[in-house]
């Protein structure tokens, strides 16, 4: 009988202490958040890329609701996270632009000359510092897939010829996979943009020539016959200035390379992409 | 009780009887949160605080309470309570006091608060009989040996990521088959 009454009083004394001593430290230690942050960053994507400048989607939270910073910086959100921020703290949206990777570089399995057979473990860092990739080309994509592999969004496939092929239907734009790769195969730039010089080699035309049939031979005719100046010409390798290229598409004509192709967007709009409220249906 | 009585205790926590590969407590979060080393590192250091202050806190109750009352039966029920309550202010004064560190420790603290390894430091501490001061370095040591064992697995595991590993094998189970063969590298330490 002793032993139960005392159980119950020390057990029971035990757990209400506590108790109040919880809610009182919970009153008494209670930190503020701005409840806007957390409003904000509900909408937000959450993946912490980065992209938008801050270190994560929380910090970024904080930076449009304390500093003012820009709605439209999240670049996975895109159009939709930039109205759903703006409606959440009774500002104007700023416009978007929608980005997506492309890769530059055609020089597979079946194009280029490989140096060796490499058996190491699949991930193109390790590839670049073995002997310099197998690939002849000390520019081109060395094909063992950490692009994809770092893609939040499963954007990213390797195809059979072992180049990275990008779905621009899920491609966001974030940028990680062009961090990632060793060699800068992989850019960002507008989806609009619909031309890309897919070649990344300054070696002279006539090294190209010998490890990669595709590759971009510095010999110029695409400078000539563009319109609008939107091609210049360093180091033997031809550079799209993509403020001035309208994906008018004669390039891809002239070159005789085959190395200037179609982006993966086909239609273009002629005006970037300018988001209303009326837009999009948000419940809030 | 001698300084090198507090060093064996502290070695055993760590290689000999690591809690994690050794007494296979706490494989949750050794299986959870070893995906990446930085992580593991904040899950470690969550840990090991959380475990010396629980086998301070445990101790004290245990001794000025349960026992004094006669009632050592009620040990299990009686941590639990201790230490989920202790981790829940502590998560509130970190908060607090320091951002940063809630940070750095904050999103690991509540998964804590009922964990075997941490349940176990304390009934340990009362089983060996230890003192005040050797369950508290007991605990610390604890905390080391997990976080060491974490770290070691989230280091294999960012490898193994890169490695050609056939399909069916691939996430969980390779990560088991892992954890074994460390296990199996920490049992050679028994002969210590």
């Amino acid at each position: 009988m002793n032993t139960l009454v005392s159980s119950v009083v020390a057990l029971g004394g035990l757990g209400v202490t506590v108790g109040l001593g919880l809610a009182y430290a919970s009153i008494k230690l209670s930190v503020k958040v701005d409840p806007l942050i957390e409003k904000v960053r509900d909408v937000l994507p959450g993946i912490n890329c980065g992209a938008c400048g801050f270190t994560g989607c929380n910090a970024y939270a904080e930076a449009v609701v304390t500093e003012n910073a820009k709605t439209n910086l999240c670049i996975p959100g895109g159009a939709r996270t930039s109205v759903e921020v703006a409606l959440t703290l009774g500002v104007e949206p700023e416009a978007t632009r929608k980005l997506s990777a492309r890769v530059l570089c055609q020089g597979g399995n079946a194009e280029t000359v490989r140096k060796f057979e490499y058996q190491g473990v699949s991930s193109c860092h390790v590839l670049n510092q073995t002997a310099g990739g197998d690939n002849a080309c000390p520019f081109g994509c060395l094909g063992q897939g950490s692009c994809a592999v770092v893609c939040p969004f499963d954007a990213i496939h390797m195809n059979e010829n072992g180049l990275p092929e990008i779905n621009i239907s899920k491609c966001t734009g974030c940028g990680l996979c062009a961090g990632e790769c060793p060699r800068s195969v992989i850019i960002v730039t507008e989806a609009e943009h619909a031309v890309d010089i897919r070649c990344r080699s300054t070696d002279k035309g006539g090294v190209v020539k010998k490890y990669c049939q595709p590759g971009c031979i510095g010999c110029g005719r695409c400078v000539k016959i563009c319109p609008f100046e939107a091609i210049e010409l360093k180091d033997s390798l031809a550079r799209t200035l993509y403020e001035k290229c309208t994906s008018c598409g004669i390039c891809v004509k002239e070159c005789p390379q085959n190395t200037i192709t179609r982006g993966p967007l086909f239609q273009r709009s002629a005006a970037p992409h300018t988001v209303h409220k009326q837009c999009c249906s948000i419940d809030n | 009780m001698g300084f090198g009585s507090l060093v064996s205790i502290a070695i055993s926590a760590i290689l000999v009887n690591n809690f994690v590969l050794s007494r296979f407590l706490g494989i949750c979060p050794f299986i959870g949160v070893s995906k990446d080393t930085e992580s593991a590192l904040g899950m470690g250091m969550a840990v090991t605080f959380v475990m010396t202050l629980a086998s301070i806190a445990t101790w004290t109750i245990n001794r000025f309470l349960l026992v004094a009352l006669g009632i050592t039966y009620l040990q299990t029920v009686t941590f639990i309570l201790v230490i989920a309550a202790l981790v829940q202010l502590v998560e509130m004064i970190v908060q607090k006091t320091s951002p940063t560190l809630y940070q750095a420790l904050g999103i690991y603290l509540p998964l804590i608060t009922t964990n075997c390894a941490i349940l176990g430091v304390a009934l340990l501490n009362e089983q060996e009989g230890y003192s005040l001061v050797e369950s508290t370095v007991h605990g610390f040591a604890a905390g080391i040996g997990f976080s060491l064992a974490l770290l070691l697995m989230a280091g294999l595991r960012e490898r193994i990521n890169y490695a050609d590993i056939p399909q069916p094998l691939r996430g969980i189970p390779i990560a088991f088959i892992t954890a074994t063969l460390l296990s199996l590298a920490f049992f050679g330490f028994s002969g210590l």
